[in-house]
């Protein structure tokens, strides 16, 4: 079997629920070309050298061969410029750290802390709410509204706008989602339609932030002077809040869930968690590592020929760094394939590396601890009712759809 | 007894002796232990305080936003160490194998490592320095006192020397609203270890923050009033500047004295050692029983031709003495050579500083990425064609990638492109350090020596 076919079973959706045999397989030629020419990168030092390499672009601009084809990532050529994630410095720099200002360290280092309480309202109300425990979707009715409702709040975007939203991201992140075949263009065009709708309205919101901010992101973001940096345009006020927005709860979904069936997979350590809410902290970390939600990074390229490994990229080449694959490179970690949250230094590449290393992380962390821990203590006797679950379509942002749960009640 | 025998009885009850109980020194002895070491361990300082970091002194501390006595250095694990606190080595019996301290004591040992580090300098003039308001930065007693006086609202702070913990201190002053004035001998601050380029960055920083700041000259003599406490400082240009707490900030000297007359390779420059971190005696020969690790050894280095260096860093501290503690309990063949590359940060004026290699060694710089003017971008030096160090201001992302050219022998310049790459980063620039024959402080490299296998090797005194 060549190595082209690999990409493509890891794409394939049969293998969703365990991609790892094939990363496995991957890693044995750490830089593989695809017969379109994109390059695959697998194992953790190579990955982990790219993503702090000037010579890396994340700007679509810099593939040689236009983003039209079966690979493409919509936001290229949505009628948006694009986000911060998909610029390099110095714009990149300038957005992110404005994006920073609002917050995290230094200007508002205390934001996400001080959401501690908040969140865990929301986890207490949520759980609270289960109702029928001998079965449950916690997908729907947890890692799902958790993460929407923080991020919502934070950005200051109306939770009952959800359902009109959900839409849209729904349709974007599924144009992420590296497949073959069938018509691209259709899906570009349908991808990009979505972007813009989600984008006109946010546009609204910010043009109501304007008139009367609050003490969100989005009037922050709109009425904030940066020093140096200036003020954001409201173009990229909206670029920047699509990005937040999605970003925001369509990867914290996953790790929570795939936390929770990793947890249940692993009853000594759930165990252990129950009666010690602090070992969340290196259970999240060590599920960044072992079940981590983006799975890879596509489309990233190079300026100049780079060598690596013995091959050398051509300027231009689409490059795609499988973060998960990494993750478990045996080079790197001992006993990789094993979920072990007491093992000594976890520096996973779930958060990816770099400038472009997760905006979100800190809030990401504190949300994934903070249901961790509450559900461990309060279900009481949780039990999977499907092993493996059914998964979502996407290869990227891998997660179960639906995890249906049963226990024997909710403790108090 | 064979080798193997010996290693084997110095594991399980022999007697290991570390001088120097702060950084290099705790992590030395954490690392006997977690290798296995269950024989007695003594730990040696001459400071009454259990191991701290020093770093945090010369800002959070001096800004008052953590106490002095809170820099505690975190423990790896525990090290059950009999611990011999506030008591100085004194001399060293190199053939009776014992370590004499102050107290009349002596501690003999199978295997010593010498982690002394260095002192601050202080100000030479010795009645000027005993001017009530006369302050140097090394310790925690320092840094206490300093902070105090801080505290109090001086009318002026006056800092001699502009290296990294001399713009440091102006930095935490500036940021308590204090009016600071920095004296430096050299034409601009941090020249001596990055050269005029990054130098007159460094200068305007320190300038736009208000900063009084002086460079090319040298202060000749500090004013007491009749109560003894510091009132002004005279400048070689004639000027004279009033105030009432002066900083001296003028570099490090080894703590080394104790071993004289020891006939160790021991002196101004620090300890000779190999890369294995043995010291080497002052005929030359390596010891194998006697170790060092931290500001107070020079080790040669085979990425930087095998000069000897000697590293004022945090990190290169901490590996030279998991290196050392490793060999001191392993036969030839299993020692590892301490082949870290030098790495240093420093924050001041809200910037993070970083550099990797040794950019001091560079003769030519290239703004690979970012913008002098936004203060934000990476220098990488370049020697002989090659690719010696790299300093970031505010980029910290990058470096590594750097690093990777430095132990490469990457060529320079750098014959590609890279993202951010701005007008500055068109050609490479002379990286402008001072000639070497003029004595700056605040390089925190200093470079000499030969190769090891030039029989010169033996320990020669420094030139200053
Ligand atoms: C204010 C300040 C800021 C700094 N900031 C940075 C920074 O930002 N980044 C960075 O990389 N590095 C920084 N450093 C440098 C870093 O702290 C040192 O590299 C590190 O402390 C070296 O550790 P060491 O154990 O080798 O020496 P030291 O920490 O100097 O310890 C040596 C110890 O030995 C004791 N001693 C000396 N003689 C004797 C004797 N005869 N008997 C017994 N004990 C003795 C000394 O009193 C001292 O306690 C800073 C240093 C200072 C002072």
């Amino acid at each position: 079997m060549t190595q082209a076919s690999l990409l493509r079973q890891i794409i394939d959706y049969s293998n969703r629920p365990n991609p790892y045999p094939l990363y496995a397989e991957l890693r044995n030629t750490p830089v593989v070309r695809e017969p379109d020419g994109a390059y695959v990168v697998s194992t953790y030092w190579e990955i982990e050298s790219l993503l702090h390499d000037p010579r890396v672009s994340s700007d679509a601009r810099n593939l040689s061969v236009p983003p039209t084809d079966d690979l493409s990532e919509p936001e290229a050529q949505s009628a948006l410029p694009p986000s911060f994630i998909r610029l390099d410095p110095p714009e990149h720099d300038r957005l992110r750290r404005m994006a920073n200002r609002s917050f995290g360290p230094p200007h508002s280092p205390r934001r996400i802390n001080d959401m501690r309480g908040e969140l865990a309202e929301i986890v207490t109300g949520l759980i609270d709410g289960i109702g029928d425990t001998s079965r449950f979707d916690l997908v729907d009715q947890f890692s799902y509204p958790f993460p929407v409702t923080v991020i919502c709040r934070l950005l200051g975007v109306p939770r009952e706008d959800e359902p009109r939203f959900r839409t849209w991201v729904d349709t974007l992140v599924t144009g992420l989602d590296p497949r073959r075949g069938d018509d691209e263009a259709e899906r570009n065009r349908v991808s990009n339609e979505a972007r813009t709708q989600l984008g006109m309205y946010l546009a609204g919101l910010v043009e109501e932030r304007r008139k009367k901010p609050g003490d969100d992101m989005l009037s922050q973001l709109t009425t904030g002077t940066h020093g140096a940096d200036g003020s954001m345009t409201t173009i990229e006020v909206i670029t920047t809040s699509v990005l937040l927005l999605i970003a925001g709860h369509e990867t914290t979904v996953n790790l929570i869930t795939n936390g929770m069936l990793t947890l249940l997979r692993h009853p000594e350590v759930l165990q252990r968690l129950r009666e010690d809410p602090a070992y969340s902290v290196p259970i999240v970390e060590e599920l960044l590592r072992y079940e981590p939600p983006v799975q890879l990074l596509p489309n990233r390229t190079v300026l100049t020929d780079v060598d690596i490994c013995g091959v050398t990229i051509p300027k231009g080449a689409s490059l795609w760094l499988v973060v998960a694959s990494g993750n478990r490179d045996p080079k790197r970690f001992s006993d990789p394939e094993t979920f072990d949250p007491d093992r000594g230094d976890i520096q996973h590449l779930g958060f990816g590396s770099g400038i472009h290393s997760c905006f979100g992380a800190p809030l990401a962390r504190l949300e994934a601890q903070l249901a961790l821990s509450e559900l461990a203590r309060r279900l009481d006797n949780p039990r999977l009712l499907e092993d493996p679950p059914e998964y979502r379509q996407s290869a990227v942002l891998r997660g179960p759809r639906h995890l249906a749960l049963a226990c024997d009640g909710i403790r108090p | 007894m064979s080798v193997d025998g010996f290693l084997q009885r110095l594991r399980s009850e022999g007697r290991i002796v570390v001088v120097g109980a702060s950084l290099a020194g705790l992590r030395a002895a954490e690392t006997l232990r977690a290798e296995g070491f269950t024989g007695t361990l003594t730990l040696i300082g001459d400071e009454p305080y259990e191991p701290y970091d020093r770093p945090p002194l010369s800002k959070q501390v001096l800004l008052g936003r953590a106490s002095a006595e809170h820099t505690a250095l975190p423990r790896r694990r525990a090290i059950d160490a009999e611990w011999r606190l506030g008591v100085p080595a004194t001399g060293l019996d190199m053939a009776a194998k014992r370590v004499r301290l102050a107290d009349g004591d002596e501690v003999p040992y199978d295997r010593l490592l010498i982690a002394t580090g260095v002192r601050a300098r202080p100000w030479p003039n010795e009645a000027e320095a005993g001017l009530d308001g006369v302050f140097v930065l090394r310790t925690r007693d320092d840094a206490v006192a300093l902070q105090r006086r801080l505290a109090e609202e001086p009318r002026r702070v006056f800092v001699i020397g502009a290296g990294f913990t001399g713009s440091e201190i102006a930095s935490a002053c500036h940021e308590r609203g204090l009016p600071v004035t920095v004296a430096e001998r050299g034409d601009a601050p941090l020249v001596g270890a990055l050269g005029g380029v990054v130098g007159r960055v460094a200068a305007e920083l320190q300038r736009e923050h208000g900063v009084d700041l002086r460079t090319g000259v040298m202060v000749t003599r500090l004013e007491g009033d009749s109560a003894g406490r510091v009132r002004a400082a005279h400048l070689s240009d004639g000027s004279e500047v009033e105030a009432d707490v002066v900083v001296v900030s003028l570099g490090a000297t080894r703590n080394t004295e104790w071993l004289a007359g020891s006939g160790l390779g021991a002196g101004p420059r620090g300890i000779a050692c190999d890369a294995g971190c043995r010291a080497f005696d002052i005929r030359g020969i390596v010891t194998d029983d006697i170790f060092v690790a931290g500001d107070v050894a020079r080790s040669p280095h085979p990425l930087f031709g095998y000069q000897f260096l000697s590293l004022e860093h945090w990190g290169n501290a901490v590996s030279q003495a998991e290196i050392a503690a490793h060999n001191m309990l392993s036969d030839s063949v299993d020692r590892r050579p301490h082949m870290w590359v030098p790495a240093f940060w420093s924050s001041q004026f809200g910037v993070s500083i970083k550099s990797v290699g040794v950019p001091s060694m560079g003769t030519e710089i290239l703004i690979a990425q970012g913008a002098l003017a936004e203060r934000r971008f990476t220098g990488v030096y370049g020697y002989q064609g090659r690719v010696i160090g790299a300093v970031t201001f505010d980029q910290t992302r990058w470096l590594e990638f750097y690093q990777h050219l430095i132990e490469t022998t990457a060529p320079f310049p750098p014959p590609f492109p890279t993202v951010d790459r701005r007008s500055d980063g068109q050609r490479p620039l002379p990286a402008d350090f001072p000639d070497p024959s003029v004595p700056t402080h605040g390089p925190t490299v200093t470079l000499s020596g030969y190769s090891p296998a030039d029989r010169r090797i033996t320990f020669t005194p420094g030139r200053h």
